[in-house]
């Protein structure tokens, strides 16, 4: 094929020109291209937010913004970055990308509804945007009773139906995704032949529809209560505010796992490709997936412990928390005896995928600290539980959101990124997310706690750490966003499989045809089928 | 790929569910105005469980539809089941040790 036919040739990109070509699109690849424009705005203005509040704790004294507005940065960062980023990121760019071109479809099985999806996704994004303008919102990303309801002068009833409206986002993806799975695999993608990435996505699905309903219906009640003064939530009124934790929580903890989950699927693909051996394990791997899908709807209480929960509930909840450790660690042990014998290469979406194991590693570990009724109470609300949770959620699924963001990325465009670069931003993330977490879980620990801006002099140290760790990051996190956009033009030309890959997606032309394939696929082979490639490392640099 | 001939109920079945769901809309308001101690609730809770079943057979076509389908719609009732169960783990026992 010359060059100049190659230049001709109909991509996704290129089939449609104007903003009404995208605006309208019902291509499964656009709108993945859409969700990726929009959530990377909302991670930097998530992350706008993220520096003030760790400029503000340099000082123990509180003296660059007032409480009020330290209230409200924390609660519009955890907002903007769970709702507007972390629960669509993965699924909803990646997985709305790869997952009907890695079963061999032409395009979900609803496009349609895929692009109301983001539609629904910006018009919650508008309101939190508005609730954020006209004055912000201080009651915690987590809202609770009685204060979102009777007591914050704030914006709650924006913010809550932004939520609401992003919520319906995820459920007809997670919907999407389900019936694709189901109905749209090409002749001989049997469920076991099924990459990882799709597995994952399938267990991601079933928590987005069987979950976010619940959230919906939650913050309908706060609405009602706050509006109306229907006595939900409210003791005053003949509620139980402990009553919102539960509705709360039954959502929004399953939700780490619709953060996570999506990150181990494409971390299984990544460890595959670049040791060129088949998943280790590949069934165990396949159904831990929905292990933690189905065990992450029994433990939501461990929120709870310091609440008011019975101690019988609390002990129930403790011990069904711990069970989620056995499909983690299946999947952390199944990846490492992956690499064992591999031919491994460290290009970067590698070093992602090393990342994302140490990182969600010692996330899990510290996991169940707190799911521990002991332990729990003496860290409740300290910044051990914020730098447990953001080593799940920052270290393991924006880890993993980046690793695929580079393994994809010349398929996505055709173009190759700058490796060097590329390596280099992998270890500044690297580096400075544990310079930035990692002392607050020493801060946690020695007492530290969350949502306060005024703290004893001896905590600043460590606070002084954390905030030159977040600049660190913060240089990671802008590095790939210039040379992302620079490979656009100068990135070299990808060819169709530049990693030498089995899976699908990488059968096909690089940026894809509108319609994924010329011609659907059959599939002969299991996933990740390496043999009689061994030795053949992929070549990086 | 399954293929599956679409079942479809006569216009005299739907208007019988209609009319059945009006009826125990009416009786659930009815029964409000009558003191049944703490059986208010269990009536109240039965005739809506009973309109959720009309609904969900007859108008959602669950009746008539695949295996699956009635699996998606256990798997939600199974889902409503942990939600309240779970829940009830807490109120129920506030009063045993420690509440």
């Amino acid at each position: 094929m010359t060059t100049a036919v190659a230049e001709e040739r109909e991509t996704y990109l290129n089939a449609g020109h104007g903003v009404k070509s995208w605006l309208l699109t019902k291509d499964h690849k656009r709108i993945g291209l859409l969700y990726l424009f929009t959530i990377t705005f909302f991670f930097f203005i998530g992350g706008v937010f993220a520096t003030l509040i760790r400029l503000e704790l340099l000082s123990p004294h509180g003296n660059l913004v007032s409480s009020e507005t330290y209230n409200k940065l924390f609660t519009m960062h955890g907002v903007v970055m769970v709702f507007f980023f972390l629960i669509p990121s993965i699924p909803a760019t990646l997985g709305n990308f790869f997952l009907p071109l890695m079963i061999g479809a032409r395009d979900l099985a609803f496009p349609r509804i895929n692009l109301l999806s983001w539609y629904l996704l910006v018009i919650g994004g508008l309101f939190a945007i508005f609730a954020m303008v006209a004055g912000g919102v201080d009651t915690g990303w987590t809202f609770y009773t009685p204060y979102s309801t009777s007591y914050s002068n704030t914006w709650v009833i924006a913010t809550a139906l932004g939520i609401f409206v992003a919520g319906f986002s995820s459920i007809l993806t997670g919907l999407n995704f389900i019936v694709t799975v189901h109905r749209m695999r090409c002749p001989g993608m049997t469920w076991f032949r099924m990459p990882l990435f799709v597995w994952a996505h399938y267990a991601t699905a079933l928590i987005q529809v069987l979950g976010t309903p619940v959230l919906a219906v939650t913050l309908v009640l706060v609405l009602c209560e706050r509006m109306f003064h229907i006595g939900i939530f409210d003791p005053a009124l003949g509620g139980d505010p402990v009553l919102f934790q539960h509705l709360f929580w039954f959502y929004s903890h399953p939700a780490v796992y619709i953060m996570i989950l999506p990150a181990m699927g494409v971390i299984s693909e990544l460890v595959s490709t670049f040791s060129r051996k088949a998943i280790f394990g590949y069934g165990f791997v396949a159904f831990s997936s929905v292990a933690i899908a189905v065990l992450g709807f029994l433990v939501w209480g461990h929120h709870l412990f310091v609440s008011g929960q019975s101690l019988f509930a609390g002990m129930v909840f403790s011990f069904l928390s711990y069970f989620v450790a056995i499909p983690s660690a299946i999947k952390v042990f199944n990846w490492t005896a992956t690499l064992y014998k591999g031919s491994i290469s460290y290009a970067t979406p590698m070093l992602y995928a090393f990342g994302f194991i140490g990182l969600f590693t010692i996330g899990g570990l510290t996991g169940l600290f707190v799911a521990c009724l002991g332990i729990d109470v003496h860290v409740t609300d300290t910044y051990f539980v914020v730098a447990h949770f953001h080593y799940i959620m920052v270290g393991g699924a924006i880890m993993g959101y980046l690793g695929g963001l580079h393994y994809w990325w010349p398929k996505i465009t055709g173009r190759m990124y700058p490796e060097g670069w590329a390596k280099l931003s992998a270890l500044v993330i690297f580096l400075g997310f544990n310079l930035t977490f990692f002392p607050q879980f020493m801060l946690g620990y020695l007492g530290m706690p969350r949502r306060y801006h005024v703290y004893p002099d001896e905590f600043q140290v460590l606070h002084v750490l954390s905030t030159a760790g977040a600049s660190v990051l913060a240089v990671g996190y802008l590095m790939p966003l210039i040379y992302f956009m620079w490979s656009l033009k100068y990135g070299a030309i990808a060819g169709r499989n530049p990693w030498k890959a089995t899976g699908l997606e990488w059968q096909t032309d690089s940026p894809p045809p509108v319609h994924n394939f010329d011609e659907i696929p059959i599939v002969t082979r299991e996933a990740y089928d390496y043999s009689g490639t061994v030795g053949q490392e992929v070549q990086v640099g | 790929m399954t293929t599956e001939t679409e079942h479809v109920d006569s216009v005299k079945t739907y208007a019988v569910v209609w009319i059945a769901l009006l009826i125990l809309t009416a009786l659930t308001t009815g029964v409000a105005y009558i003191d049944l101690g703490p059986f208010s609730v269990v009536v109240a809770l039965t005739i809506a469980v009973c309109k959720m079943l009309l609904v969900a057979l007859f108008f959602m076509h669950v009746r008539h539809s695949t295996k699956l389908t009635k699996l998606v719609v256990l798997g939600g009732l199974l889902w409503l089941a942990i939600l309240l169960s779970l829940t009830m783990a807490d109120f129920a026992t506030r009063s045993w040790i420690g509440a």
